[in-house]
């Protein structure tokens, strides 16, 4: 029989089945580079669970990391259409190689008197940063592997986050085959 | 080649405004004509036409005429068309037939001109994001911010539109930027570190497929549009004749490949030959190249060609496994690719698998019932007949088109244009005159229904003007024919806007200045071919009337397989004529 390929729209997105990639794009750094990348993975129905972009040490290239998920076919044509813009330099998927990677958070949370130094003694332990303070709230900065990051946002919930933002994760492959 | 095409050394180094830039850009690139349309935005750039008459413009009637003309002059010719439009609606204008090219991988360039740089972004006057609008469908797009990008721009949109997958690429020109100075210097060449398309296949996996394809007993080549595109006509013959391997072509491959060759099998598909598909569905070994495996091809995919090993040669990377996954994936340039495959291929033992097809040609041809009633298969059969396929023939979208495919007997690659991955009705009249401007050795014919005709008619006045020598045939059938036919066979009958109140087509395109008969009898077809073919020195229309609810058949219903496909009936119905058909049944089998 004939294998199918359907379209990634169609197929369940149901993230326990699909794994997640972490994939890599160095791109030219001109004026809709992004837009484009965006734009594509919104056609094609491909899912983003998180999409960063930054300068990176040349002057005339992004970085771009993206998170998203699929089984091997849809990983495949995702990498393959970003190959197949003009702007793009290289693809990597870092998940099949051993990478580093870092996913950052300000959490302002809510705090009173007695609730204050148990969420202090949670940033510690998370390495997390006090970043501002009022009598009401506290903000705090976590740096970290998405998972760590996932672990202290899920610590917190019950003091009542009140805003948050994350940079979504960014990474690089790994040169020295050990930890650091 | 244009005669201008080259260095215009004399003129490096001159300081001159972002307009005469362009137009020297175009000359240097060899372009012989330009399809636009001028406005506000653009004006500056009309204004250096005027002194660098070097290059034929063609003023369109709407710029999504100029769009598909650049489409048709491109595919008749392999050279990259060209149309210049001005911002806003000049520009918005243009997107179906940019749409239209990226799915069919035409080479286009499309410059459009754009408010001035500090206007941007203010809803100013014509303004509309003409780089956000087209990025999904073109293949590469610029704004063009600086003078000093002018050129270097100009130079990669050219390079990136005819390289790899060809496609359409567009330049958005501000109003401001084109009056800046510069010296003028035409790069020599394009360094892109971020685009280099493979054309050499990997010679390990050219190997592989050689492999499997020596060990097959029922081959098949399946060819699409990539084959003409690749100029690969020839290797694709060479290799067909040595594995004695039969060949069915794509809509967009037909012509690649003689159709009055024994290999041929005529076209596959929704309405592909009956044996073409079914040869497809028993084959042990499908070849496909340059093709895509299209929804329109497969039908159910998991039943198309499900006996077969399959090898995918394509100079896409993301046409591989798009679809359906093969066994022996080929990135690379279609003719190089079939050039080094040749040599690895040995004769197979095809007899008994071509004696089987043979039997299914006869069994099975095209066939239709010439009655009373004028019928559009015996219109565009007769037409294959008078030409002998010594034809560029465009069509439009529609029963008609299908039919042309047919019932016409391709044997040139280049002869055969239409609108195939959109399906853009409105797009046969247009990219006929593309055509005629590009192919003066060839007759050109324009082939539309009475719907689509009138989506673009605009450029008969265009043709006219221009005295192109060209066939104008509308198969008025009173319908949108194959809307009507999904009606009727799928909608129970309940027929829902498809009937059509149409002009005196004849009057219409003597009101443009063009001469013009009507023929409603079938033993006035051949005449009135001939004498189309015969009129010198500009356009010629015919409107053929025919019966109006016909099928096209074989017929293989959307995401089904061969085994429901729809054979002509044994006795045609033409229902509304109320004719009765006890006439000559006309076959045509291909190869
Ligand atoms: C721009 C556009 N609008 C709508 C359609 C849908 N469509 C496909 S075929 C068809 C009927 C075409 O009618 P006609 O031009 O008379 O050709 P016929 O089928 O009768 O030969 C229509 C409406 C289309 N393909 N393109
Ligand atoms: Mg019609």
């Amino acid at each position: 029989m004939t294998q199918p390929i359907t379209a990634a729209a169609t197929r369940p997105s149901n993230g326990e089945q699909l794994k997640k990639h972490t994939i890599s794009i160095l791109v030219e750094n001109k004026f809709g580079a992004f837009n484009r990348i965006a734009g594509l993975f919104a056609a094609k129905g491909y899912n983003i669970d998180s999409l960063t972009v930054g300068p990176t040490e040349e002057d005339d290239t992004s970085r771009m990391t993206v998170v998203t998920r699929g089984d091997d076919q849809i990983i495949e044509q995702i990498i393959k259409q970003l190959n197949k813009l003009i702007d793009t330099i290289k693809v990597v998927d870092l998940t099949f190689e051993s990478f580093v990677e870092r996913d950052l958070a300000l959490v302002k949370v809510q705090s009173t008197p007695e609730t204050r130094s148990e969420i202090m003694q949670i940033a510690e332990i998370f390495r997390a940063k006090v970043i501002d303070i009022s009598p009401k709230t506290l903000t705090l900065e976590a740096t970290g592997s998405q998972q760590k990051v996932d672990a202290f946002i899920k610590m917190l919930k019950p003091f009542v986050i009140k805003e948050m933002a994350r940079t979504g994760r960014v990474a690089l492959k790994r040169e020295f085959q050990g930890e650091v | 080649m244009s005669p201008h095409k080259g260095q215009q050394s004399q003129h490096y180094g001159k300081i001159m405004t972002g307009s005469e830039i362009f137009v020297r850009s175009l000359i240097e690139e060899g372009v012989e004509v330009v399809f636009g349309y001028p406005g506000g935005a653009i004006i500056g750039v009309y204004d250096a036409l005027v002194d660098l008459s070097d290059i034929n413009h063609v003023l369109v009637r709407h710029e999504q005429g100029a769009t598909h003309a650049a489409e048709g002059y491109a595919k008749a010719t392999g050279k990259t068309g060209v149309v210049l439009v001005t911002s806003g609606p000049g520009a918005t204008n243009t997107v179906t037939g940019i749409a239209d090219a990226y799915m069919d991988s035409i080479p286009i360039v499309v410059f459009s001109g754009q408010v001035p740089l500090k206007l941007i972004g203010n809803d100013a006057f014509q303004e509309a994001d003409i780089v956000g609008i087209t990025r999904p469908i073109t293949k590469h797009n610029y704004l063009v911010r600086d003078v000093r990008e002018l050129a270097k721009t100009i130079k990669e949109a050219f390079y990136i539109a005819s390289t790899g997958r060809p496609g359409p690429v567009l330049v958005d020109l501000p109003k401001d930027v084109m009056a800046q100075k510069t010296t003028f210097e035409y790069p020599k060449e394009v360094s892109m570190r971020s685009y280099n398309p493979t054309v050499e296949g990997h010679t390990k996996q050219i190997k592989k497929a050689a492999e499997l394809i020596n060990a097959a007993k029922r081959p098949v080549l399946y060819v699409g549009g990539g084959v003409i595109q690749s100029n690969a006509a020839q290797e694709l013959m060479a290799l067909a004749e040595k594995l004695q391997c039969p060949v069915t072509t794509t809509l967009h491959g037909l012509g690649s490949f003689p159709e009055t060759n024994r290999l041929s099998l005529g076209m596959l598909g929704m309405h592909g030959t009956w044996y073409s598909n079914i040869a497809v569905s028993y084959c042990d070994m499908l070849i496909a190249v340059g093709a895509r495996f299209d929804d329109r091809v497969t039908g159910k995919v998991e039943a198309f060609a499900a006996e077969a090993k399959k090898v995918h040669i394509d100079i896409d990377p993301s046409a591989i496994s798009k679809n359906v996954k093969v066994d022996v994936p080929i990135v690379g340039d279609v003719k190089k690719v079939l050039q080094k495959l040749v040599q690895m291929l040995n004769k197979l033992d095809t007899a008994d698998w071509l004696k089987t097809i043979d039997q299914w040609k006869a069994e099975h041809p095209l066939r239709y019932k010439q009655g009373n009633a004028l019928r559009a298969q015996y219109v565009l059969h007769k037409l294959g007949e008078v030409t002998k396929g010594n034809a560029v023939v465009v069509t439009d979208v529609g029963q008609h088109q299908m039919w042309t495919a047919q019932f016409f007997t391709w044997v040139h690659a280049r002869s055969h244009i239409t609108s195939g991955g959109l399906g853009t009705m409105g797009f046969s009249l247009p990219a006929a005159m593309g055509a005629a401007f590009g192919r003066k050795d060839l007759p050109v014919v324009s082939v539309s229904g009475d719907g689509g005709f009138q989506m673009n008619m605009q450029e008969m006045a265009t043709i006219v003007e221009h005295k192109l020598p060209m066939k104008i045939f509308v198969i008025n059938n009173g319908f949108l024919g194959m809307v009507r036919q999904w009606q009727e066979l799928f909608w129970r009958r309940r027929y829902s806007h498809v009937e059509l109140y149409n002009p005196d087509f004849v009057k219409l395109a003597e009101a443009f200045g063009c001469p013009a008969m009507r023929v409603t009898n079938a033993s006035e077809v051949e005449g009135a071919i001939r004498k189309a073919m015969e009129h010198k020195g500009g356009p010629f229309f015919i409107e053929f009337a025919v019966s109006k609810e016909d099928n096209v058949y074989p017929m293989i219903p959307a995401g089904q397989t061969v085994n429901e496909m729809l054979d002509t009936p044994e006795s045609v119905e033409v229902g509304a004529d109320g004719e009765v058909l006890t006439d000559e049944v006309k076959t045509l089998s291909k190869g």
